[in-house]
């Protein structure tokens, strides 16, 4: 599996992932943002958690105009597979490639512990490592994690099978308690909380490794 | 030239800041304020000439998230 990690000047999560991504096996190609193309032959692209260009104007809406995601778009167009955490989740709304947009969080506070999820659909490239309803514990750290859509686009997202992740207990206000959401060809996932931050003994929680590795089984046989 | 844009968040789109002001008011003893939303002013300078259309354009690709945002423009 051929991996590329997007790097934003205030990107912090880019080299937990690509470590995430390694040691589910990939090759992990790290792009900054000035980049005009993403490297040949790849499978899937993540976009990391951080605070890109300082969160200014709205959370990853500088990032989403980079001429790297201009490269990003049409790979997402050509049914390429791509990953967004967090501020990534927040780039991939702002692009318009996922639905939605993050708002701040309903009680103005910045949110860093681990919570609950429930898997929505675990018939998903990502989620394939999950049972649909079972429940894992990772990391959250966001401001503005505030999930919205219209009612009519959440039917639809409710409808299609495309929220990924919900919260336990919403943290944050989002919208039908969503964390995160799938594209309609279920290759482009965005989700607030941060799997890469649970994937090792030292972190104190391995509930994100299946989705990597889910990952890699689908993207090696694919 | 200058061009001035508001940004506010879409009515029915809740407004936790604006909600946090409104509750803040309340406490300072200013009763009767039902309602606070808060948005960004933008102050562009801009060179002469340049039409209300591009400003528009400023706004849907960067300025604004619609998903969200309601703008307008004021052109002086």
């Amino acid at each position: 599996m051929k991996a590329a990690v997007i790097v934003f000047p205030g990107s912090n999560c880019d080299r937990d992932l690509a470590v995430a991504f390694e040691r589910a096996g990939a090759d992990v190609t790290m792009v900054w943002h000035k980049d005009t193309d993403l490297p040949a032959g790849l499978d899937i692209v993540g976009i990391p958690g951080g605070f890109s260009f300082g969160d200014y104007l709205r959370c990853g809406a500088i990032a989403a105009n980079s001429p790297i995601c201009k490269s990003l778009i049409a790979h997402t167009e050509r049914g390429g597979y791509a990953m967004g955490i967090c501020n990534g989740f927040q780039v991939l709304t702002e692009t318009g490639i996922l639905p939605g947009a993050l708002r701040r969080n309903a009680n103005l506070k910045y949110i860093c512990k681990t919570v609950g999820l429930r898997v929505e659909n675990a018939e998903t490239p990502f989620t394939a490592g999950y049972e649909t309803g079972q429940e894992i514990n990772i990391p959250i750290a966001h401001h503005d994690g505030n999930y919205f859509v219209t009612d009519e686009k959440l039917a639809q997202l409710q409808g299609e099978g495309r929220v990924a992740f919900t919260y336990t207990d919403n943290p944050n206000g989002s919208v039908a308690d969503i964390a995160g959401v799938i594209s309609k060809n279920r290759r482009v996932l965005g989700m607030m909380p941060h799997p890469e931050r649970a994937a090792d003994e030292r972190h104190g929680g391995t509930d994100g490794v299946a989705m990597f590795r889910a990952l890699m089984d689908q993207l090696v046989t694919a | 030239m200058k061009a001035r844009v508001h940004v506010m968040l879409k009515n029915g789109v809740l407004d936790p800041q604006g909600e946090a002001v409104r509750h803040a008011l309340g406490q300072l003893g200013f009763d009767g304020v039902n309602g606070v939303r808060q948005g960004k002013v933008i102050e562009l300078d801009l060179a002469d000439g340049t039409t209300e259309a591009t400003v528009k354009e400023m706004c849907e690709k960067l300025l604004a998230n619609t998903v969200i945002e309601s703008y307008s423009i004021e052109l002086n």
